[in-house]
């Protein structure tokens, strides 16, 4: 399926046994009906089971789609948020950018 | 030899090989399309003329002509595969096409640059009409350093100087690139794509062709896109369509790109970060907004080594 706000292609990764659609581009997530609450059940009975304090999650997130140097907004160890898509764009930045950078030697 | 001889004779060209007579026109003055140090191009009507940088090699260049002539749909072909020598430099004559429009963001052909690239790096070399040298993108990037350097103190350099230490030999112009190496075009941007009169999109300018590692010619939208400045569904549109076109410089999705991208990216930051360096140093002004984010970029990249991007757990 398509992303419905960056149009890339998602995929499908299992996350404690819940199928999860992420964007391979703005690493957005789609969620189904009720998967939210699979996901929160698994990890009531992870605690439940395990007591304090909780491991980490296990990595079970592609990589990020941007190099771990790239700007914040991309994610790496400045900043890693899933689902935001270039939304930081001001409008002159992107001009400016456009005409000035993507032309030149 | 001055620049303004050239200029003349290289429009003096331009005009009689657009009309083929020396006979006075009715076409638009002729128009400067650059005037730079490394080639002067001039149009008149439908006819394009470049000089090429002085010390251009000769027979590199014929090579390169030759393949453009080869590679119809992809390379705008030359109207002579001979460089014709003029005032101690060599000019081109090409059909003159529409560039895309640097006010117009939302036009960027980015599906068809992708394609482009993708059927020119699919082109066996073995089937090439003339062998080529090395693609010379990181002999490009390795320049930039050079001016850099030459321009005189500035606060932004030492970050770039780390970035550019991160990156290995070859991406250095220092050592042969990795085998085997695939057609590329050597110094991909948005500039280098014009539209013909029959409305399809063909790379131009092959000063830089050759052959070496095709991500190369991915790296420059990539870096703009890890340095805040190509937002991200653009990427994704130019990725996409260089995947579908088959393109042999990536592996298919859903396989992380970045591997493959890394460092060129890093060596095409590195490169624009100089450049921007040393442009502001001789107009003796601060760094821009973008130029900024292409440094901070260099400074984040020498803080991590160019390591592979872990892999997706599917």
């Amino acid at each position: 399926m398509q992303c419905p706000k960056c149009h890339a292609p998602m995929h499908t990764y299992n996350r404690n046994g819940v199928q999860i659609e992420q964007c391979s581009g703005c690493r957005g997530i789609f969620l189904d009906y009720g998967e939210l609450e699979a996901l929160s059940r698994v990890e009531s009975q992870w605690g439940a089971q395990q007591g304090p304090p909780p491991p980490p999650a296990p990595q079970a997130y592609p990589a990020a789609p941007a190099p771990a140097w790239g700007a914040p907004q991309h994610g790496g160890p400045h900043g890693h948020h899933g689902g935001h898509h270039g939304g930081h764009y001001g409008h002159n930045k992107r001009h400016k950018s456009f005409g000035h950078m993507l032309f030149s030697s | 030899m001055t620049a303004t001889a050239l200029l003349s004779a290289l429009t003096a060209k331009v005009r009689h090989t657009a009309h083929r007579t020396p006979q006075a026109c009715v076409c638009a003055p002729e128009g400067v399309l650059a005037d730079r140090d490394d080639a002067t191009v001039v149009r008149h009507g439908d006819t394009v003329a470049k000089a090429h940088a002085p010390g251009t090699d000769p027979g590199e260049l014929a090579a390169r002509l030759k393949v453009a002539a080869a590679l119809d749909g992809i390379l705008l072909p030359p109207l002579d595969e001979r460089p014709l020598p003029l005032h101690g430099r060599l000019v081109t004559l090409w059909q003159a096409g529409t560039p895309v429009d640097r006010d117009d963001p939302d036009a960027a052909p980015w599906e068809a640059a992708a394609t482009l690239l993708a059927h020119l790096h699919a082109t066996p070399p073995a089937a090439l009409p003339h062998h080529l040298p090395d693609m010379r993108g990181p002999a490009k990037a390795a320049r930039a350093m050079r001016r850099m350097r030459d321009a005189g103190a500035h606060p932004a350099a030492a970050p770039v100087e780390r970035a550019w230490a991160t990156l290995p030999a070859w991406a250095r112009a220092e050592a042969p690139a990795p085998l085997p190496g695939l057609l590329c075009h050597g110094d991909l941007h948005l500039g280098q794509l014009v539209r013909t009169p029959d409305g399809r999109w063909l790379l131009i300018d092959v000063d830089d062709l050759g052959l070496g590692d095709p991500a190369w010619d991915l790296a420059r939208p990539a870096a703009w896109y890890a340095c805040g400045l190509l937002p991200a569904d653009e990427w994704t549109r130019f990725l996409t369509a260089y995947r579908t076109a088959r393109g042999p410089a990536l592996p298919p999705a859903p396989a992380d790109p970045w591997p493959a991208l890394d460092i060129p990216a890093r060596a095409l930051t590195a490169q624009t970060a100089a450049l921007a360096v040393a442009k502001s140093v001789r107009e003796n002004r601060p760094l821009d907004e973008i130029e900024q984010a292409v440094v901070d970029a260099c400074d984040r990249m020498a803080a991590l080594p160019p390591e592979l991007a872990p892999t997706p757990t599917k």
